[in-house]
């Protein structure tokens, strides 16, 4: 598909190579889409899951407190990531929105997020992060809750303190669930779509634009299948290329 | 004295446990330490809730109280209005039932086939069966707006835009629910089934008599999954359906959020029924939602 040139509604299928791959190269459209991709997951990644980690550790136990509070982070998870982007847009207006006015008493002087080059494409991440920190959070109290409390007890006894025992023995055991939760979250990050299609269409001069966005603009809006269908190619080689690289990254850790 | 315990090459393993508990002035760090987090974990808390909270108390709002300032989270004239005029303002009933639709159907579908084909790869013996194995593996990894294009041509020369049949049938089925059930039923012990096969029951009678009771908690884990899913769904109604006529909610209420001037207040109305059912849901089988999450339909 991604070597013709060819549309939805006429039967014409024309061979043209690499032709669109070619274009691609040249196209400073997909190579922003896939800055602005790289970044947000580059941040968001990461974030979520020393954030998820930190909620795990505070939260695992298994009191009733703990289990409320576990609820709420996870909450936002089973929302529509469309409809509460809507919420987040209100949220941010300039003026009906409560926090342009709450950041402005600390000093942001910028009340027009969403169609500022520079903030929007943070508060399009700040959004991501809200949405599915209680991901990582499930999969780290899960396994913090399997973790053998004579682990820590032993490493206790051997003098070791608290932040020494959370280092070396809770970060380790927990090894396979940051790969696992790192790749998930990779992926899912890579295709992000309904935010910014939602909260700011791509802009403000196409700085927020994803490769899914892009995708979705060059197949169903300029209906040029063929080189939407190569985009769709790159996005899946790298979500693979990602997918490998984290196995061998952690991989690699255990020896230390 | 613990921080001394810290120090490399002193062993306390002669000591006591009370020697490493915290004791004397570093009792009181131990519980500022303790204040400090649970005011941090409060705090995020309320940034987690705070556009719920918003939602809900602008939904209530009459339009004028959207733009008064001082801003409130809480409307000063709650209304119900709002809950009265989205039904007239949008095609909003139109909204629901195509999420119940689309939803329900993908849902009931899916689980019906994936758990078909998992049966199949778990206990029978065809020729094949590794190479369709590795054929649901090899499909698991990729995302859906992958394969957009491709779906959408074949969706397209179906003659089934804007119809519910082109939302549902292509997911009628998925590697993630097969693989999962696989997993779940190659648990079940082979005695079971293999007694009934000698007792002359039917491939069907076993999956349907023997299986299907025993899968009920990864049934509903994964039925829960799909329903969550699709009814927050948006990329793929979106492209599928180009009118009101068969978009679900999220896609309605983006498309009149962004094209017609509606009044804040109903839109937020609008988002508020539309988690309402998964809100309630949560609340009574919070731990089904938790599993589907981590088994990992995160999408």
């Amino acid at each position: 598909m991604s070597l013709h040139d060819w549309s939805f509604f006429s039967s014409h299928h024309r061979w043209v190579g690499l032709a669109n791959y070619d274009e691609l190269i040249h196209d400073p459209r997909f190579w922003n889409a896939l800055k602005n991709t790289a970044i947000y997951t580059g941040v968001v990644v990461p974030v979520q899951i020393a954030l998820g980690l930190a909620l795990a550790v505070a939260l695992h136990g298994s009191g009733r407190v703990n289990t409320l509070f576990r609820s709420i982070y996870f909450f936002p998870v089973i929302s529509a990531l469309a409809t509460m982007g809507i919420v987040w847009k209100f949220l941010l207006d300039p003026e009906i929105g409560i926090l342009p006015h709450v950041l402005g008493a600390f000093g942001f002087s910028s009340n027009n997020f969403l169609q500022s080059t520079t903030w929007a494409l943070p508060w399009v991440a700040v959004v991501g992060i809200w949405k599915n920190i209680g991901f990582p959070m499930v999969i780290f109290v899960a396994a913090l809750q399997d973790m053998p409390a004579s682990l820590l007890e032993a490493a206790a006894m051997d003098g070791a303190g608290s932040w020494t025992r959370f280092r070396r023995v809770t970060l380790p055991f927990l090894r396979p669930s940051m790969l696992f939760t790192s790749i998930i979250l990779t992926i899912g990050s890579m295709q992000l779509f309904d935010l910014v299609y939602v909260m700011t269409s791509g802009g403000p001069l196409f700085h927020t634009d994803t490769l899914v966005t892009y995708i979705y603009e060059v197949g169903f809006q300029d209906f040029t299948p063929g080189y939407a269908a190569a985009i769709s190619w790159v996005l899946f080689v790298i979500i693979l290329l990602l997918s490998v690289f984290q196995l061998r990254l952690f991989r690699y850790d255990e020896v230390d | 004295m613990d921080e001394k315990l810290d120090l490399p090459g002193l062993t306390t393993a002669h000591l006591g446990r009370a020697d490493y508990e915290y004791s004397g002035p570093s009792k009181w760090w131990g519980r500022l330490g303790k204040l400090a987090k649970w005011s941090a974990l409060i705090a995020g808390a309320v940034v987690i809730m705070l556009p719920f909270l918003w939602m809900l108390g602008t939904s209530f709002k009459p339009e004028s109280d959207v733009f008064d300032y001082p801003l409130r989270l809480w409307p000063t004239h709650p209304t119900l209005s709002n809950y009265v005029d989205i039904w007239q303002q949008l095609p909003f009933a139109r909204l629901v039932l195509n999420s119940v639709i689309f939803a329900g159907g993908v849902t009931v579908c899916s689980v019906f086939f994936d758990s078909l084909a998992a049966y199949a790869l778990a206990r029978l013996r065809f020729p094949g069966r590794r190479v369709a194995f590795y054929l649901v593996l090899a499909t698991l990894m990729v995302p859906y707006q992958v394969t957009l294009i491709p779906v959408f041509q074949l969706v397209f020369r179906l003659g089934w835009l804007n119809t519910y049949q082109g939302l549902i049938v292509p997911r009628a089925t998925s590697a993630f629910g097969i693989f999962l059930l696989r997993q779940f039923f190659l648990t079940v012990p082979r005695e079971l089934d293999e007694a009934a096969r000698l007792d002359g029951a039917s491939e069907w009678h076993i999956y349907r008599r023997i299986m299907l009771p025993l899968a009920k908690p990864a049934l509903a884990t994964l039925a829960v999954l799909y329903l969550m899913n699709n009814w927050n769904d948006f990329l793929w109604p979106l492209v599928i359906t180009s009118s009101t006529s068969h978009e679900n909610l999220p896609a309605g209420l983006t498309l009149f959020a962004g094209q017609y001037v509606v009044e804040h207040g109903v839109l937020m109305a609008g988002a508020v029924i539309t988690l309402l059912p998964l809100a309630v849901a949560f609340l009574l089988a919070q731990r089904y939602f938790v599993r589907g999450i981590a088994t990992t339909g995160l999408k």
